[in-house]
C-alpha cells in the first residue's frame, strides 16, 4: 500500500501568500481570545481547592449546591465530571480554614445528605504554590525554546533554528488560543502536553530542514523554492503516517483515558495537527524569508560529513 | 551489508531478557498484607517478634498466605481485605502501642523474582490513593517561640541569682529587661552572657531606667530554622507511626517545606486530621488581677489576652509563655481522680523545673493550657493550681470527652511543632479514583498500541510487523527500566508511555520510508536496507534530541505529577531510539541480511512516478 503518490513536487512555496496570511489570521485570533477571554486556570496555577465526589446513582447537583452554599460557601461551584454520577466542587480559598478541614467540612455535610457519597479527589494549592507553578512553567518554556533554537542554530544553522521555534511558539499560542476560546481547564498536565508537543513537532522540522540540505547538494541548479518544494514533497509521505501514529495513541486516550487526560489529549491533538501545518507551512517560508542559501549549508557539511559516519 | 557481529546479537537478547524479567513482577498483582514494625529503632525485629504474629494470628483463626521477617518490620499477606482489617485489629491488640500495624499491600510475585529486586513498578498517588501534603514552616513562628522560651528562661535565671529588675518585655524580635541601676544591670548581663550564648545584649538608657536589650544571634537564627524544619520532620514522623501507614514519605523539600506523602491510606479524613493539626501547646497564666468585663468592652489590659474556655466563657490569659509543648516527653489518656477523662503529661527535667517553680509560685491561682492553632487559640482548660507539683506529672482534666483525651494526648506525645506549620498544597485520591486511573492509563497505552500496531503491519507488510516488534520491545524496556528505577508511576507517566509510543513510530517510519525511497530511486533491495537504516539514524537521533530537551526541562521545572510525565518520556526516547534503530535492525538483518540473492523487499508497495507500470 502507498497512500502517496505524488507525480510533481507540490509548489508549496508559491503558496506563501495564503499560508502567511492563515497563520497570522489564526495566531491573532488567538491572542485576541488570550487578550479578551483569558485562560481558564485549573487550580494548579490560581491555587484553591477542588473537590471530585462520586454518587451511586445520578447525582443531583441542585442539592449539592444546596449543601454547599448552607455551610456558607456561596461562591463555590458544582458541576458533573465525566460521569453523571461524579461532581467536582470548586470552593474559594477560606483563609480562617485550613484547606483539610474545609473539604472534610464540606465531605462530612454532603454525607448527612446522602450517605452514598464518596470522596474520589481533594486538590488544594495554597497562593503563593500557584504562583510558583506558574513561574517555573514559564521558565519551562523559555529552557525549551532556547534549548531548541541552540540545537538547531548548532546543527545546522541560526536562520532554521529561528524559523523552526517561530513555527513551533505560533503553535504553542494557537492551542493556548483554543483553551482561551472554548475556556477549557488549563492544567499542570496541559502545559507538560504543550512542552511535549513543542519538542515533538520541532521533529517535523528537523526532517524537512535534513531535506533541504541533502537537497542543496544535490540538486545544484535548482532554485531555493524548489529545494524547499522538493524535500517537503518527499516527505509529506512520512510526516502524515508519523502523525497518524501518533494522534491514534492520543484518540485513544481520548476515548479510554477518563475525564483526568481529556485536555491533555485534547492539547496534543491540537498541537499535532498545527505542527504538522506549521512546521511544513510556516517553518519552510521563513527560512526563504530570513534568506537562506547554499553556502549557509553545504561548507560546514563537508566537514560534519566525516564526523557523522563514525556512528 | 546488513549482518550484525555476534555481540550486537547478544546485546539486543540481554537487554529485551533482562527487560522481560524486570517486567513480569507487574502482571502478578498485589494482595493485601498487614506489615508490623516497631515504633521506636531500638526495638528489634527477630523471629520472637514474628512468634508472637504467628500466634496471635493462630488464636484469630486468621491463616496469612505469607509472612515474610524483614529488617524493618514483619509483613504477613491475606487472601482478602476482610482478613487483613481482622488481623490488623487482632494484632494491634495483641502487641500494644509500642508497634505499629499497618495495612499494605504485598506483590504476589514468586520470591525468586523479590529477591533480584525485580519489583512491580512503583505507583504513585494518583494510582494508588493515598495523601500528599506539602507544609510550610512558618519561620517567624520558629524564631517568636525561641525568643518566648528564651524570655522565660531569662526571667528564671535572673529570680535564681535574686538579681532585681523591674520589668521583662517581650517586643518584635528583642527582649528588653529594666533595671533600677547599673550594678544589677552588668550582673545580669554577665549571667545572660555566661548561660545564653545564642543572644546578643545592648545596654541603652532611657527616661532614668536602666535597659538590656538581647537579640538572637544571626547564626543562632539560623541554626533555630533549621532544627525547627528537623523537629517538625520527627513531629510528623511520630504522628504518621500513630497512623499507621506503611510505606510513608517524610522529608525536607527546599529551606522551609516538608513534603508528607501517605500511599494507601484507606481512611483519609483521619490521616488528614491528625497531620493537619499544626497544633502548638502553650502553658500561661491566668490574668486575675484585671477585669474580664471591661476586657468584652474593648479594653484588653496591657500584656493579656482575651480568650475562650473550651465549654466555659471569656477569660484573660497573660501573653508571657511559662511553658511549651516541647518540654513534653509523653502523655497519655485516662482518668482523674473524679473518674473524668483526664491526660496525663510527662515533662522532660527542664520543664520539670520550670513547672515546679510555677506551681510553688502560683498556688490558688489558675494557670491555662492552650493549644494553638493557625492563630486560632482553644483554652483547654484553666485549672486552679492547688499545691506545688513536682516530678514533672502533669495532668489536664475538665470539659473533656475520652475521644478528645486521646486525641489531645496523641497530639502532645507526638511532639509538638518547634514552629507552626501551614499546607499550602493537597492532593487526596480516594482508592476508587486510584483504581479507576490505572484502567484508564492501562486502555489508553494498550488500544493506542493496537491501533498503530494494526496500520503499520497492512502499510509496511513485513517491515511493518518487524516495526511492531520493535515497539513492543521499547515497551517492554520502557516497563522494565521504570521497575527496576522504582520511580513512581503517575496517571501522567502513563498517558506519558502511550504517547512514547505513538512518537517512538516515527523512527520507525522514517526508516521505512527511507527503504521505499531508496528502492524507488532503483537501488538494490540489499542495498536500500542498509541505506535506509544509515541515513535514517541522523534525522532520528535530530528529532529525538529535541524531544529529549522537552523532557529535561519538564524533569527541571515540573513537580509530582508532571515529574513523572517527564521521567517517563525522557526514558522512553532512549529505549526506543535503541529498539528502533538496533532491534528492528538486528531483526532484519537476522532474517533478509544473510540472503545471497534477495529480489524483493516487503516493505509493502512501492511506487514510481517515472516509468508507470500499470
Amino acid at each position: 500500500m502507498e497512500f502517496f503518490r505524488i507525480k510533481r513536487d507540490i509548489p508549496f512555496m508559491s503558496w506563501g501568500k495564503y499560508t502567511t496570511t492563515i497563520s497570522l489570521i489564526t495566531f491573532i485570533l488567538s491572542v485576541f481570545f488570550l487578550a479578551s477571554k483569558g485562560l481558564n486556570l485549573g487550580v494548579d496555577f490560581t491555587g484553591g481547592t477542588v473537590m471530585e465526589v462520586g454518587y451511586s446513582q445520578t447525582a443531583d447537583l441542585n442539592r449539592v449546591r444546596d449543601v454547599v452554599v448552607k455551610l456558607g460557601m456561596g461562591d463555590a461551584s458544582v458541576q458533573n465530571f465525566g460521569t453523571s454520577r461524579d461532581v467536582l466542587i470548586r470552593l474559594p480559598t477560606k483563609p480562617e480554614m485550613s484547606s483539610a478541614r474545609l473539604s472534610e467540612t464540606v465531605l462530612s455535610a454532603l454525607k448527612q445528605d446522602d450517605s452514598t457519597v464518596e470522596m474520589r479527589r481533594v486538590e488544594f494549592v495554597g497562593p503563593q504554590v500557584g504562583k510558583e507553578l506558574v513561574e517555573s512553567g514559564a521558565l519551562a518554556l523559555l529552557f525549551v525554546s532556547f534549548g531548541i533554537v541552540a540545537y538547531l542554530a548548532i546543527r545546522f544553522e541560526w536562520k532554521f533554528g529561528l524559523a523552526g521555534i517561530i513555527a513551533n511558539l505560533h503553535d504553542v499560542v494557537i492551542i493556548l488560543g483554543f483553551f482561551a476560546f472554548f475556556q477549557w481547564e488549563f492544567s499542570l498536565t496541559v502545559l507538560a502536553a504543550i512542552l511535549a508537543i513543542l519538542g515533538y513537532s520541532v521533529n517535523e522540522s528537523v526532517v524537512i530542514f535534513d531535506r533541504i540540505r541533502e537537497n542543496f547538494r544535490k540538486m545544484r541548479k535548482a532554485t531555493v523554492a524548489q529545494i524547499i518544494d522538493n524535500a517537503i514533497t518527499r516527505t509529506m509521505s512520512r510526516t502524515i503516517i508519523t502523525h497518524g501514529s501518533t494522534q491514534m495513541v492520543v484518540v485513544s486516550m481520548l476515548l479510554f483515558g477518563g475525564e483526568a487526560l481529556h485536555y491533555f489529549a485534547l492539547a496534543l491533538t491540537i498541537g499535532i495537527l498545527f505542527g504538522i501545518y506549521s512546521s511544513v507551512l510556516v517553518a519552510s517560508p521563513i527560512i526563504m524569508l530570513l534568506g537562506v542559501t547554499r553556502e549557509d549549508l553545504v561548507k560546514p557539511e563537508k566537514k560534519k560529513e566525516e564526523t557523522e559516519a563514525l556512528p | 551489508m546488513n549482518r550484525y557481529p555476534f555481540w550486537k546479537y547478544l546485546i539486543i537478547l540481554v537487554s529485551v531478557l533482562l527487560g522481560l524479567l524486570y517486567t513480569l513482577p507487574n502482571f502478578f498483582g498485589e494482595s493485601p498484607a498487614v506489615q508490623v514494625s516497631p515504633l521506636r529503632s531500638a526495638v528489634k525485629v527477630d523471629t520472637l517478634l514474628l512468634q508472637r504474629v504467628e500466634d496471635a494470628l493462630k488464636k484469630a483463626n486468621l491463616a496469612p498466605s505469607g509472612m515474610f521477617l524483614e529488617a524493618g518490620g514483619i509483613k504477613a499477606r491475606f487472601a482478602d481485605t476482610d482478613m487483613q482489617l481482622k488481623a490488623k485489629d487482632e494484632l494491634q491488640a495483641a502487641l500494644g502501642t509500642n508497634y505499629v500495624v499497618a495495612l499494605n499491600l504485598l506483590p504476589n510475585s514468586p520470591q525468586w523474582l523479590t529477591s533480584i529486586r525485580a519489583l512491580p513498578m512503583y505507583l504513585g498517588l494518583d494510582l494508588r490513593g493515598g495523601v500528599h501534603f506539602m507544609l510550610q514552616v512558618d519561620m517567624k513562628g520558629a524564631l517568636t517561640k525561641a525568643l518566648d522560651r528564651h524570655s522565660a528562661d531569662i526571667r528564671g535565671s535572673l529570680r535564681e541569682q535574686k538579681i532585681q529588675y523591674t520589668g521583662l518585655d517581650k517586643e518584635g524580635s528583642q527582649i528588653t529587661v529594666k533595671f533600677r541601676d547599673t550594678e544589677s544591670r552588668s550582673k545580669a548581663e554577665t549571667e545572660i552572657n555566661k548561660t545564653y550564648i545564642d543572644l546578643t545584649l545592648r545596654q541603652r538608657d532611657e527616661g532614668g531606667e536602666f535597659l538590656l536589650t538581647a537579640t538572637l544571634k544571626e547564626e543562632a537564627q539560623k541554626r533555630i530554622q533549621d532544627s525547627a524544619v528537623q523537629q517538625n520532620i520527627t513531629t510528623l514522623r511520630n504522628r504518621v507511626n500513630e497512623l499507621g501507614v506503611a510505606e510513608p514519605i517524610i522529608q525536607q523539600a527546599g529551606a522551609d517545606r516538608v513534603l508528607v506523602q501517605l500511599p494507601g491510606v484507606q481512611d483519609t479524613a483521619k490521616a488528614k486530621d491528625i497531620l493537619g493539626r499544626t497544633a502548638t501547646l502553650e502553658v500561661r497564666m491566668v490574668d486575675e488581677e484585671r477585669d474580664v468585663e471591661s476586657a468584652l468592652r474593648g479594653q484588653i489590659p496591657f500584656g493579656a489576652e482575651l480568650h475562650t474556655e473550651r465549654g466555659g466563657g471569656p477569660i484573660l490569659i497573660k501573653k508571657q509563655v511559662v511553658l511549651t509543648g516541647d518540654r513534653i516527653n509523653d502523655a497519655k489518656a485516662g482518668f482523674d481522680s473524679n473518674n473524668q477523662p483526664a491526660v496525663h503529661i510527662d515533662l522532660d527535667n527542664n520543664g520539670s523545673r520550670i513547672f515546679k517553680q510555677l506551681t510553688r509560685d502560683n498556688v490558688g491561682k489558675r494557670m491555662a493550657i492552650l493549644l494553638i492553632e493557625k492563630n486560632l487559640v482553644e483554652v483547654v482548660t484553666a485549672p486552679v493550681i492547688r499545691e506545688e507539683i513536682g516530678g514533672g506529672r502533669v495532668q489536664i482534666s475538665g470539659r473533656m470527652t475520652s475521644e478528645e483525651a486521646r486525641d489531645v494526648a496523641l497530639l502532645l506525645r507526638a511532639g509538638a511543632l518547634a514552629a507552626p506549620m501551614d499546607i499550602i498544597e493537597e492532593r487526596t485520591v480516594g482508592p476508587s479514583l486510584g483504581a479507576d486511573n490505572i484502567s484508564r492509563g492501562f486502555n489508553s497505552t494498550l488500544y493506542g498500541f493496537l491501533a498503530v500496531a494494526v496500520f503499520m503491519s497492512i502499510y509496511y507488510l513485513a517491515f511493518g510487523c518487524i516495526s511492531v516488534v520493535a515497539l513492543g520491545v521499547n515497551l517492554l524496556l520502557l516497563i522494565g527500566l521504570l521497575s527496576i528505577l522504582q520511580a513512581s508511576l503517575t496517571l501522567p507517566g502513563m498517558a506519558a508511555i502511550a504517547l512514547t509510543l505513538g512518537m517512538a513510530i516515527d523512527a520507525n517510519v522514517l526508516i521505512n520510508e527511507r527503504i521505499r525511497d531508496e528502492l524507488r530511486n532503483g537501488i538494490s533491495p540489499q542495498a536500500a536496507i542498509n541505506a535506509g537504516y544509515e541515513r535514517a539514524f541522523g534525522t532520528i537521533l535530530d528529532s529525538n534530541i529535541t524531544t529529549l530537551i522537552s523532557g529535561l526541562a519538564l524533569f527541571a521545572f515540573g513537580t509530582g505529577p508532571v515529574r513523572g510525565f517527564a521521567v517517563v518520556l525522557c526514558l522512553g526516547i532512549l529505549t526506543s531510539m535503541f529498539s528502533a534503530v538496533m532491534v528492528s535492525r538486528g531483526m532484519v538483518n537476522l532474517m533478509y541480511g544473510s540472503r545471497r540473492k534477495l529480489d524483493k523487499v516487503p516493505i509493502g508497495q512501492v511506487w514510481k512516478p517515472a516509468n508507470d507500470k500499470r
